[in-house]
């Protein structure tokens, strides 16, 4: 009653099986038309959150955007993606063709496989695996590895600089990213994403562990590069980073995988601690559901495009920095403060809220406190002897 | 059990089909007219100078280190926090105590300075 989607999946089953085909094989052909339809869906969306990506950041920037192709300029990606489509794609001499060429594949499937178990209304999902946050990790990490053979097989140093800059910061950004996702795991007991949301019913993610909803998101956009964390192509230091040697479609690859990821980035945060397709009337009407996602992501997506607008670009060890020296500590502090506050707290529901939240407060507290007596300890460093603050590093020999 | 994996298993392939396909489109539609000059290593316009495969400081390898600690410490943590709900608090201070083995680890590398960028 009310839910189109299990309505499809039923009409295409009683299709399939009054042409007399076998039920296994029904599910197998079921699951690759569902396979199809998110990747075709996922690809397609890059087209207009790219569109909308450049219209926002023309509207901060108080310009128009584009606004000559289609109404609004809706139609300037495709006209873009056609560009890109007969332009030449230039292999550089020297470079390792069949790694050169493999890379931007991997890109977009790292960030199109992540969307299988994303579950987007209570009956629409891809799959529901068990293991499902450990999966998000590691079909992510792919993608690094895309980066990583794009920069080495290109042949050019700018590219090779621009690859290990990567590595090094997805590196220090996936630490805090794995712990803050131990959170999740641990309220709901779970790592299958399905379960995840279930047990974000009455309340939040991010109104028990806010710290860990922060540290997702800021780690998140770390790995996909977007502009605070872009020095992965910093334009004025190494020109344009591992991609500086492609052209044509197999760079328009790279693009699409980066502005998927920012979207996925922001159904990930919703999905884990935004309560998914939590809403009012959700669990009777599952369209309802879909638009609940649609809404939070929608708004998600938009801070990012505004912390995209709005700050610039961080230097590599002040990147590098804040990932060890501040998120890391402090998600290891969350994952303790929230394994024993929830021990602690008697019943569910919303009875759970003002201990988490006051352990919350205590520990952005400890935070700034330790932040001062750094800045103290830099200022009373810098005053004395003038020396430099950096020791050389023996701990590698 | 295996079940939801068919779904994945479609899904990946279809990940890397579908950009190999506009990728194939682009080797039907576009030109190819490769000469030496297009094809030499961009470099602002002069001639590279040197191999490619520079040798690069050694603090890289050095985060992979501490992040490899870190990855697998996640990897023990999973485990402990699927259980969680079933725990004792005991149980649960355990793993914190495992948690604070390794911040402790952080630590020291900090105090050594292996996480300052020179």
């Amino acid at each position: 009653m009310g839910d189109p989607f299990t309505l499809i999946a039923d009409f295409l089953r009683d299709l399939l099986l009054g042409f007399g085909l076998d039920p296994g094989l029904t599910t197998a052909i079921l699951k690759f038309v569902g396979a199809a339809v998110t990747a075709t869906i996922a690809l397609t969306l890059t087209f207009f959150t790219i569109w909308l990506e450049r219209k926002l950041i023309a509207r901060f920037q108080d310009r128009l955007g584009p606004n000559r192709v289609g109404p609004y300029g809706l139609f300037q990606t495709v006209a873009d993606f056609a560009k890109l489509l007969t332009k030449e794609v230039l292999v550089p001499e020297g470079a390792d063709r069949s790694v050169f060429m493999i890379a931007p594949l991997l890109v977009v499937m790292s960030v199109v496989g992540l969307w299988a178990v994303v579950p987007f209304a209570p009956t629409l999902f891809g799959s529901d695996i068990n293991v499902g946050v450990l999966y998000l990790v590691s079909i992510g990490s792919v993608g690094t590895l895309g980066i990583m053979m794009a920069g080495l097989s290109s042949n050019n140093k700018y590219a090779l600089l621009g690859a290990f800059r990567t590595v090094a910061m997805m590196l220090s950004y996936a630490v805090p990213m794995i712990l803050t996702l131990l959170i999740p795991t641990m309220l709901a007991g779970s790592m299958g994403l399905t379960k995840i949301v279930e047990a974000q019913n009455p309340v939040w993610f991010v109104i028990l562990s806010p710290i860990a909803a922060f540290i997702f998101y800021i780690s998140s956009l770390a790995e996909v590069g977007r502009t605070p964390f872009d020095l992965m192509e910093a334009e004025s230091e190494i020109v344009a980073g591992f991609h500086i040697e492609y052209s044509g479609i197999s760079f328009g690859m790279f693009f699409v995988a980066e502005f998927l990821h920012a979207f996925t980035i922001a159904v990930l945060t919703v999905t884990l601690f935004f309560g998914g397709w939590q809403g009012p009337g959700a669990e009777a009407f599952p369209i309802l559901g879909f638009v609940y996602f649609l809404i939070k992501t929608a708004i998600l997506y938009f801070v990012i495009i505004w912390i995209r607008a709005t700050f610039p670009r961080l230097r590599i060890d002040t990147i590098n920095s804040i990932s060890w020296k501040i998120l890391t500590p402090l998600a290891l502090a969350a994952v303790i403060f929230t394994a024993i506050i929830d021990k602690l707290t008697p019943g569910d529901g919303w009875a759970r809220v003002p201990l988490h939240l006051a352990g919350s407060v205590i520990l952005i507290g400890l935070t700034l406190i330790a932040f001062r007596a750094y800045a103290r300890s830099i200022r009373k460093q810098s005053e004395g002897s003038g020396k430099s603050l950096a020791q050389t590093s023996e701990a590698g020999s | 059990m295996h079940e939801p994996w068919i779904f994945i298993a479609f899904l990946i392939p279809l990940g890397i089909i579908l950009p190999a396909t506009a990728i194939g489109l682009n080797r039907l539609l576009a030109p190819r007219k490769p000469n030496p000059i297009k094809q030499s290593t961009y470099e602002c316009g002069m001639e590279t100078v040197g191999d490619t495969w520079v040798q690069l400081k050694g603090q890289y390898y050095i985060f992979g280190l501490i992040f490899l600690i870190f990855d697998i410490e996640a990897v023990f943590l999973f485990p402990w926090a699927v259980a969680y709900q079933q725990l004792q608090l005991y149980m649960v201070l355990e793993g914190i105590f495992f948690i604070l083995l390794l911040a402790g680890g952080l630590l020291y590398a900090w105090r050594r300075g292996a996480l300052e960028w020179v």
